[in-house]
């Protein structure tokens, strides 16, 4: 284990070496497995090195094992949200310490954000002790059609948190993502399928290109390979769009070309819920979303999530407006208010936890409590979805997360405006 | 100069009512224009709409003062709070509400909201929120760029907002006179305009104006500050001639002429004098306790310092000043000046002495929720052994609003004879789960979660979707 922050009073002592400890058990719990067991009272959660090792109620616990009486608390999976900056933000508008869009780049596509991850950005610790252990970090549009590969990251105390480099690719499609194109839908269109009969063309005609003897290509042939991915169904792309019309047509440029295509933001997905479901593409949405807020979106409601979980449509509920770059922990509150729209409180955890996963492929390892995952497990005050609520253990990949942040520090440093000592010596 | 500022407030004032004659006025309408300023030249015209006496009955009320009422009832009669508690007398032919398990709370002031100006669609058409050409433009009125129809009033009204100050953006030094408005369904803004309430001034510290003014100035904080003071050092010399001027014709000068309007001016000699609220953005601590001795310099009170990021750090001198904070509930790092924003700023300019916290919304998406943003607030100074009590965090998104914007007497918190104006939730309102079921806007029910009738239709949205469909 790193020493995130040097441990300055007892309790942070005792995270420490609690952390080293190679056996977890957590006993007493409501495991809510997200799996077909669904909610297990007075459940065992034993954890062997970075895995689960064991779920289920009258497990034998392991001699060495340090145990943590949950005492009845919802346990869950650690929270995934799928469009966050972390490890590539730091503070909004100081642009030097940001490194999720481009400007001037001779390519698109192939911007890969990986190598701007920071593992010590405050944001990390900020996050995870809300409960969010796993995330999409996404690079942003900004005058480009494709942005770029995203990257999984965990959010534990290693110092390499990518879990999947070029995990997606991402672009955009709308009325102010058409302005990349010439400013009309109708160009979007030919460019990207353009850009896809161009990486194919390419891939086909390599030595060709080498040799200068191919017909000139819209994007960089960096960016050709980038999309190759795409095409061969390695990473799929993940659109920002909102209108259901452009759904409409994404979802024939997907089935033309074979693209395992997710919306993200989607906010008129309802609309065409049954065709998302047969298509089995899957939306990123945050269920808050209600407003007109341009003419891409005259039809957001809040109801958005319930009917596409009534249609059958796989979904991920995440921190979807740049407002909340600085947010991503706020994924509980915004699947609460799902829940309070009609989706079931089930689908709601589901849908930041295994429907995340399974989008972005890793299911295998995270999402669910279940053997041989990794060991990313949360220990809740109380309903995880409510805004009064937060986790009292956090851990990932098998390590007990101190509980402790930038943001818990200042407030530590504040929270006694009459004592005496400078706050700078605090 | 502050002695000459009191006694020139009083004068104007007594010469608004008794002034009568002048050689200006004798001649020259406008002579008479200019020297009598009309001081409410777009007046409202909200009328609360008729309504039946009504009773909550049954309800866990939090009355937005403090207080927490289980089973009890709530009698709204004429717009107004007729009767609060628990052994209430029904009067004869009320409309009873069975409001058994639900919650009955005050109305929610949303002290910081931009509807109307920013309204949704956001396009550049629309958008007028900040005058960005000039770091002082005082002269501007936020009122005059409301639009009524901005669809995101009817969701504020689902969440419970019952009273909004609407507020020009934070690009400027001085951005523009402000407004409050009650979320009401109106053809005009003077149909949705709080009868009587003040308007504010609204300043701003920091990032904004020296990002936006970087090349023509001010580009540093200390611009910023040479350029407040150099506007209120303006507004003093202009208060100043006009104080000479009222003395001339006080003492039956026929040769008196009036010095020449500016409508920036006015603004700021108002603010000055108390008249006009001075509502300032302000992230950082160091900052906001220089605007303190700022405003002692010029002898003006600062109602509230808005965002307020870092109150937390100095929210002592917060308390001694009786400026409110406010707040969002954990919005942080979206800019430097905000990078020290922490989940118990609320709670912790709450909990000093004559703390004065508020939960504010900036946002028309957060408007819809501001109840689990102060959940989220009171649960963070919990955790670190504040005590804070459902009822008394109700303050922080009703009465405490209400103060700062001196309106606490007509409304703010359920008292017999304030405006009825409340909301019955489904649970408890610092749930995740519970929603706005009714809102009543001095007694009037203006919201029905399930009426689609009572729900705000705007003009934009008629023939895309239809009445009561849910947002």
């Amino acid at each position: 284990m790193r020493p995130l922050f040097i441990p300055v009073c007892a309790a942070a002592l005792t995270i420490a070496s609690a952390a080293a400890a190679d056996t977890l058990a957590i006993i007493n719990a409501t495991a809510h497995t997200i799996t077909d067991r669904g909610v297990l009272e007075g459940a065992t959660i034993i954890i062997d090195d970075e895995q689960i090792a064991a779920v289920g109620v009258d497990l034998d616990v392991p001699a060495d094992a340090l145990v943590i009486d949950a005492g009845g608390r919802p346990v869950t999976p650690g929270l995934m949200n799928v469009v966050s900056k972390i490890g590539l933000l730091e503070v909004g508008q100081v642009s030097a310490a940001n490194d999720y869009s481009l400007s001037g780049a001779p390519f698109s596509a192939a911007f890969d954000v990986t190598a701007g991850i920071n593992p010590d950005s405050v944001l990390i610790p900020i996050t995870r002790v809300d409960g969010v252990t796993r995330a999409v970090t996404v690079p942003s549009i900004r005058g480009e059609v494709f942005a770029g590969f995203g990257a999984v990251v965990h959010l534990g105390l290693d110092d390499d948190l990518v879990v999947e480099e070029k995990a997606a690719q991402y672009t955009a499609f709308g009325g102010r993502a058409a302005d990349a194109a010439g400013g009309a839908r109708g160009a979007l269109a030919v460019f990207i399928r353009q850009a896809f009969d161009d990486a194919e063309h390419y891939d086909k005609n390599r030595r060709d290109f080498e040799q200068n003897r191919t017909r000139p290509y819209v994007l960089h042939h960096l960016d050709l390979e980038a999309l190759l991915l795409v095409l061969n169904d390695e990473v799929p792309l993940v659109v920002d769009v909102n209108r259901a019309s452009d759904m409409r047509v994404l979802m024939d440029i997907a089935d033309d070309y074979g693209i395992r295509m997710i919306f993200n933001s989607a906010r008129e997905a309802w609309k065409v819920a049954d065709d998302l479901a047969d298509m089995d593409i899957s939306v990123i949405i945050d269920p808050s979303n209600n407003l007109p807020t341009s003419f891409d979106n005259i039809y957001a409601t809040q109801d958005n999530a319930r009917l596409l979980h009534e249609a059958g449509v796989k979904f991920a509920i995440a921190t979807t407006s740049f407002n909340d770059v600085n947010n991503p922990r706020n994924v509980t509150q915004i699947a609460g208010i799902g829940v309070a729209n009609g989706l079931p409180f089930d689908a709601a955890l589901r849908a930041i936890t295994r429907s995340p996963a399974e989008m972005f492929g890793i299911a295998d390892d995270y999402g669910t409590l279940e053997e041989g995952k990794d060991a990313d497990v949360v220990i809740w005050e109380g309903d995880p979805l409510e805004v009064t609520t937060l986790p009292t253990h956090v851990i990932i990949k098998g390590d007990l997360i101190p509980m402790d942040s930038r943001q818990l520090r200042l407030r530590d440093r504040y929270k006694d405006l009459g004592d005496d000592t400078p706050i700078q010596y605090r | 100069m502050r002695r000459t500022l009191i006694s020139a407030t009083a004068l104007v004032a007594a010469f608004s009512v008794s002034f009568t004659a002048t050689a200006q006025t004798e001649t020259s309408k406008a002579g008479q224009l200019l020297a009598t300023v009309n001081q409410d030249p777009y007046p409202s015209t909200y009328v609360p709409r008729p309504a039946p006496v009504t009773a909550l009955v049954g309800a866990t009320i939090l009355d937005g003062a403090g207080n927490m009422i289980e089973n009890g009832t709530v009698v709204m009669a004429d717009g107004k709070v007729q009767t609060i508690g628990t052994n209430v007398a029904v009067p004869d032919g009320a409309v009873i509400v069975d409001a058994a398990g639900k919650w009955v709370t005050s109305g929610i002031i949303d002290i910081h909201s931009h509807i109307g100006i920013g309204p949704v669609p956001n396009t550049e058409a629309s958008g007028d929120v900040n005058e960005a050409t000039s770091p002082n433009t005082a002269q501007v009125w936020t009122e005059h760029a409301v639009w009524p129809q901005d669809p995101a009033f009817g969701r504020a009204i689902s969440g419970g907002i019952t009273t909004q100050h609407i507020s020009v953006g934070s690009a400027n030094l001085f951005g523009g006179r402000t407004v409050v408005v009650k979320n009401v369904p109106a053809r005009t803004t003077q149909g949705m305009k709080f009868p009587g309430a003040k308007q504010g001034v609204k300043m701003a510290c920091g990032e904004n104006p020296k990002r936006v003014y970087d090349k023509s100035g001010p580009s540093t904080r200390m611009a910023n500050f040479a350029g407040y003071r150099a506007a209120w050092y303006d507004a003093l010399q202009y208060q100043y001639d006009w104080d000479l001027y009222d003395a001339k014709v006080q003492q039956g000068d026929p040769a008196a002429k009036p010095p020449k309007r500016d409508l920036k001016m006015e603004t700021l000699a108002k603010a000055l004098s108390g008249e006009i609220l001075v509502q300032m953005h302000c992230y950082r601590a160091d900052e906001m306790a220089l605007v303190l001795d700022m405003a002692k310099e010029f002898g003006y009170h600062v109602s509230t310092f808005h965002h307020a990021v870092e109150a937390y750090k100095i929210a002592d001198l917060l308390g001694e000043a009786g400026t409110c904070g406010a707040m969002w509930g954990d919005w942080w790092g979206f800019k430097l000046e905000s990078f020290d924003g922490i989940r118990e700023n609320i709670a912790l300019v709450d909990a000093a002495e004559g703390g004065c916290a508020i939960v504010h919304s900036d946002s028309n998406v957060d408007i819809q929720r501001l109840n689990q943003e102060a959940a989220k607030a009171m649960a963070a100074g919990n955790r670190i052994g504040l005590n804070i009590s459902k009822a008394h965090a109700w303050t922080w998104l009703s009465l405490n609003p209400a103060k700062a914007l001196e309106i606490d007497d007509r409304t703010g918190s359920l008292e017999p004879g304030k405006m009825a104006d409340v909301i019955i939730w489904s649970g408890d309102p610092f749930s995740v789960y519970t929603q706005a079921e009714r809102v009543y806007v001095d007694g009037a029910l203006t919201y029905d979660r399930f009426d689609p009738s009572k729900q705000f239709l705007s003009d934009f949205e008629v023939g895309y979707t239809e009445q009561g469909e849910l947002k």
